[in-house]
Parts: structure tokens; sequence; C-alpha cells
């Protein structure tokens, strides 16, 4: 433990340069988030997680944006227990008949105003599962989505680069 | 056990083309006779599943190569196996879900993939439109006694995980029962992978779970191959390897270091997540996916390995092991997060025996099997494969399992990048002029997982069937949490990670 601290002392951070805010991600986000996004969230955001149907590989790359490297606290960007808590609500998957229901009530537990991510092609536009009769259709089938992240998966860079357009905007017009 | 199973289909011939294991059709006597026998211990079940009018049974006598019994459905019914051997009864669930077909004599006949949100019924079968169901319309099991209060988790949980709901009946804070009820996920694999290309099946199997893409691609491409009776070019079967080791990595990387961190010792877990993003950061510049998804194809691999992209490998795996040997240090030499770890969730031995718990849930109690050594298979040489197996059965012996079998994974690859041969990436499948069947099973970081699929003329794949190893070890989780506290289900749950979308299909 003491060699490791003393390591740690001396070792450089870990965490990787910040991206840019993604163009195209922002572009969108921008129509969709403006009126509602002003003067609200300042540079916060936190989100709550929902996989509707995924893979679990969307999951991985979310998930990593909380190690040490991506570090997504940074930059404003929280994930949250509770969609009570939450201001965002990140989607992965193709959203399965058996999930509508658990989704929906989660998205009815946030409180206004409240953002829609899709994540990930099948969370954006059902990737390889378009055809089947388990899934009800992408995220935007079921809720108003205010953005998508896509990717299969999307890797923590991409997911960043969307995360912190939508931060940029929300706080653009303070 | 073997005698019998072969006492019972003697004199049946085995269906042609059939590889590398048979399969015979037996009568419906014949296939609940073998059933029958399973229940009596010796037999591992490798999977049940259905298609048009037939289910197949494929099983394995212990030590011995693999076979598929397999019966007609007659008047929608068979025998079930689930009465006699209790790992099968979650499949046969399935398959009535799926197919309608009526595992006769089932213990246990409540929907499990059909949550009645569909609007119809078996939708792989005679497919009939039923009315929508309240999906919290469920029979939990009753659980009766004084004192006794239930928690109700999920679908949706307080983290970035799968969804899937777990109804715990507790004595205070110890738990007495817990039930699962999955299928959240369950987005019509079996479908998507019937009567399509074996491009496109090759692309839905990738994304079964994507934890397990380089796994589940690379039964499915040797299932494929062994239906069409070819191999992939030595060249690709190191390549092969090398993912497959490098997911087993990652993934363990990341278990070591979230099962710790569900017991407060966060430091392991920002070490190991560290190292697993070193990992997947090569990965994604070696060969061009961080999960190296649809890397394997039927025939090779899609992706070279340059000589750049080895030795960045081998930088990686050099910056990382002396960093990881210290963590794993840290936590032997950690009173706090051994008090958490040693004497929980333990699974005993006879139970993993019993479902064939795979991978590091059934090595963690004493179970000695790994499919890369029992049913061996190219880059792996079963002689000198190290195993670890230990006896304990609890949280602290499934660690240990997944810190040696990162040591084992990183040798095999270091020994591979430097024996690669040169030659082609990928082997042409060739054009067959009768269906074909095969079968492929191959060590995903979760345990064993099987892949049966079958090949027709054109190219097609006609019908195709996933099992994870999720599907034997869900059921022991709830019997490893048994008279634990609540507060420890997380870390006995995250000790087992099993898939949700593995399982649910």
């Amino acid at each position: 433990m003491r060699t490791l601290l003393l390591k740690s002392l001396f070792a450089k951070p870990v965490t990787t340069q910040a991206p840019a805010p993604g163009e195209a991600a922002l572009a969108e986000v921008g129509l969709a988030l403006e009126a509602r996004v002003r003067k609200i969230y300042g540079r916060s955001l936190t989100i709550r997680e929902v996989d509707a149907g995924s893979c679990n590989g969307c999951e991985l790359e979310i998930h990593a944006l909380n190690n040490a490297v991506y570090d997504c606290e940074r930059f404003g960007l929280k994930f949250v227990a509770s969609p009570r808590h939450a201001d965002v609500l990140m989607v992965t998957g193709p959203v399965t008949h058996n999930m509508k229901v658990a989704l929906e009530r989660t998205f009815a537990a946030m409180p206004d105003p409240k953002f829609v991510v899709a994540v990930g092609d099948c969370g954006c536009g059902c990737g390889v599962f378009r055809e089947s009769d388990a899934v009800v259709g992408a995220v935007s089938a079921v809720l108003p989505v205010d953005l998508c992240i896509k990717g299969c998966p999307p890797r923590p860079l991409d997911l960043l680069s969307g995360l912190i357009a939508l931060v940029e905007r929300a706080s653009a017009t303070r | 056990m073997a005698d019998r199973i072969q006492g019972l289909i003697a004199g049946t011939a085995a269906e042609p083309n059939s590889r590398p294991w048979p399969r015979y059709t037996v009568r419906a006597d014949v296939f609940a006779r073998v059933a029958q026998a399973m229940g009596e211990g010796g037999i591992d079940l490798l999977s049940l599943w259905a298609e048009e009018g037939i289910v197949h049974l494929a099983l394995r006598p212990l030590g011995e190569a693999p076979r598929i019994v397999s019966t007609p459905v007659v008047n929608e019914r068979f025998p079930s196996v689930g009465r006699w051997h209790a790992p099968a009864i979650r499949l046969e669930r399935a398959v009535h879900d799926l197919f309608g077909y009526v595992p006769e004599g089932a213990p246990d006949l409540r929907p499990w993939l059909d949550h009645g949100a569909w609007g119809f019924a078996a939708p792989l079968g005679a497919r009939k439109t039923a009315p929508l169901r309240d999906p919290a319309d469920y029979a939990t099991l009753p659980v009766i006694g004084e004192g006794l209060h239930e928690i109700p988790v999920g679908p949706v949980h307080a983290g970035i995980i799968e969804p899937g709901h777990f109804r715990f009946t507790a004595n205070g804070e110890i738990v007495a029962r817990l039930e699962e009820r999955l299928g959240y996920v369950h987005r019509g694999v079996d479908a998507l992978t019937t009567n399509v290309s074996i491009a496109r099946a090759a692309k839905v199997v990738a994304r079964v779970s994507g934890d397990s893409t380089v796994a589940a691609s690379f039964a499915f491409a040797r299932a494929v191959e062994a239906a069409l009776g070819i191999a992939a070019p030595p060249r690709a079967q190191i390549i092969r390897g090398v993912m497959a080791e490098f997911e087993r990595v990652a993934n363990h990387l990341g278990d070591v270091g979230a099962i710790c961190n569900d017991a407060a010792f966060a430091i392991a877990l920002a070490h190991c997540g560290i190292f697993r993003e070193k990992v997947l950061a090569a990965c994604g510049a070696a060969f061009g996916h961080r999960l190296m998804m649809d890397r394997i194809v039927p025939g090779g691999v899609s992706h070279d390995v340059s000589r750049e992209a080895a030795h960045l490998i081998t930088t990686t795996l050099d910056a990382i092991e002396p960093a990881f040997a210290e963590i794993v240090r840290l936590y032997e030499d950690t009173p706090s997060i051994q008090d958490r770890t040693c004497g929980t969730g333990i699974l005993a031995a006879d139970l993993a025996v019993r479902f064939a718990a795979g991978g590091p849930v059934g090595r963690a109690s004493a179970r000695d099997f790994d499919a890369r050594r029992d049913l061996a298979h190219a880059p792996y040489e079963p002689e000198t494969l190290d195993v670890p197996v230990l006896t304990a059965g609890d949280v602290d012996a499934r660690i240990r399992i997944r810190i040696r079998e990162i040591a084992t994974s990183l040798a095999l690859i270091r020994g591979w990048l430097v024996e690669l041969p040169d030659g082609p990436l990928v082997a042409e499948l060739p054009d067959i002029s009768a269906p074909c069947e095969g079968m492929a099973v191959a060590e995903a970081f979760r345990g064993d997982l099987l892949v049966w699929l079958r090949v027709l003329p054109g190219g097609a794949i006609g019908r195709c069937h996933v099992r994870d190893a999720s599907w034997f070890q869900w059921p022991l989780l709830e019997a490893a949490i048994e008279n634990n506290i609540v507060a420890d289900f997380p870390l006995c749950n995250k000790s087992f990670n099993c898939s949700y979308a593995g399982a649910d299909l």
C-alpha cells in the first residue's frame, strides 16, 4: 500500500485530454434542446442509464466513462442511481417489448425538464434487431429523443463528445 | 453413465452430416429415459432447444465427447428433461414460450421469456395472437414463515447494469430465498438467426452478449466450419486465440475491480479500471474495435495483426502485468476486504457439478472443467493449459480464479504473438448439397458458450442456437445467496457476473 501511494505521488495523471464537443452531436442537440435547456442546468448534468434491450456492449463503454482515464465527472457529468435525481435519461438497446413499461416508468419518474439520449446503433435505430417481433423499435419509438450517439458500441470518447455537446448547449444560452 | 446413454440409443443410426459430434433422433420414451439417466448424475447438460417439430438435447457424459439426442414433438408435446434434471427447467420454459411445445411432466411451466407484452404467443411455433398481460403479473414462488418480508428489486437497477428482477424474501437481514425473473432483454435472437445468411446470423450472434462477443463469434464460426467440414487457416486460428484471451483478460480485470468495489475497496476498481482501459485501447488499435466485435468470421478472421500491433500489444502487457501484480498483493494483504469476500456466497461443489457450472463460478467450487482443455480446439494445447481449480466456492475463490486466469491468458497471448505463422486469414466456405449441422463450444470469460446450427444448401443458416454459460449459473446464484445478508448480494452477484442479454436472447 505504501509503495503504491508513493508511486501515485510522482506519477502523471492517467486522464485523457477532453475531447472537443462532437460537431454532429452539437448540431443535433441544438434544435431539440435549445428552448428547454436555457438557464436550467448550468454546466452539469446528472444521468440515469437504462438498458432497454442492449447486448451490454454499450454498457461496457458507458461504464468506462467513470474510470480514471475518462473520469466524466470532470465535465459535470454524473451518473445517478435514481431517476428522480436525473436530468438525462440515457437509453441503450432496441427497446424490447418486455422493457417498454419499465422504461416508460423510469422516464415518468424523472422531474421536468428532462432529456433523453439514445446510445448505440440499437438505441438510435434498432441495429441488427430491426426486424425482430420482440422489440418495439428504437428508443425514439417510445420516448422523445433529444440526442443520438451512434456506434456499435460508441467509444467512450464518442459518448463524451456527445454529452459535452449537450452540456455546452445547456450552458451556452444561460 | 456413458454406457447407459449408449445403451439407450443403441441401434439408432446417427443423423447424417452432424459434426463434430453425433446427433441421434429417438422416440419420446427413449428421450424420457435419457432424461432420467441425466437425473442420476454423471452427465452434464450442455443445452436444450427446439426447432419446428423437434426438440434437441445436447449432453456430455463426464470425461467423454458430447452428443445430441433429439425427439420429434408429438401433439405439441415432448418429455420433460427438467422433471429429472433441474438445470433444464429454464431452457424448457424458454422452449415453451417460443414454440408452444409442452414439456410433459415439467415441474415449472411459468412463462420465462414471454412477459405477456408481445401480443402473440409461441412466435416460432403456431404463433397465435394472445391478450396483453400486466408485466408484473407473475406468480413468484410462495415463501411461508414467520417474520419474513419481501424485497423486490428491478428490472431497472441502481447502476449501469442490465435489467432483471430479483425477489428477495428476507428474515431480518438474512436472505431466506432469492427468486430471479429474467427475460427483459429478450430481443428474439432465435427468430433473427433462422433462415438468414451466414453473414447476417454472425452479426446477430456477435451481439447476443457484448462482453462475450469474441467468444460467441468464435463458437459460431467454428460451428459453421464444423458443419461445412473446413478449418480456419493457421494464422487466423492464432489471431482468434489472441482475441479470445484478450476478451477474457479485459472482462476479468473489470470483474476483479468491480467485485472489490462492491465491498467498498474502491482502490482496486480504480486501478483495474485503468488496466482494463489499456487492454481495450490496445485491442482498438490492433483490431480496429475495442471489443473486437465481428473480427472472427466463419472461415477465419477479418483483421490481421500487423508487426506494429503485435509490438503494441506486448508493450501494453509489459506495463500491465507488474502493476496488476501489485493490486493482487494489495488484495491479499488487506484483511478488511478479505473479511467481506472469504466465506461469502458459498456455492456448494455438488450443485456446481449438477448444473455443470462453467467458468470461474464452477472452477471456484471444485468443478474442474475448461472447454479450452476438455473440448479442445485450435489454437489451444490442452496438455499445457493451466486450469486453476479451488474448493472454497466463495467470493474470494471466484476472485482468485480470475486472477490466475489473467496470468494464464497473458502468457498465452505472448507465446502466440512470438510464433504467429504467415498465411491467409480466411478459408473459403464451400457450397454444400445437403443440410449440414455443426456444434462448437468456446470458453468465454464466464464459462462454456455453446453454438449449434444448421447450414442449408446455398449458404443460409436454417436454425441457430446460442447457449451462454449464464443459463446454468443464474440458478446457482439463487442457491449461493441463501443465508447471506441482503447487503452482500451485490458482492455475490458481481462475483458470478452472469449475463442477462446472453440468457434472455
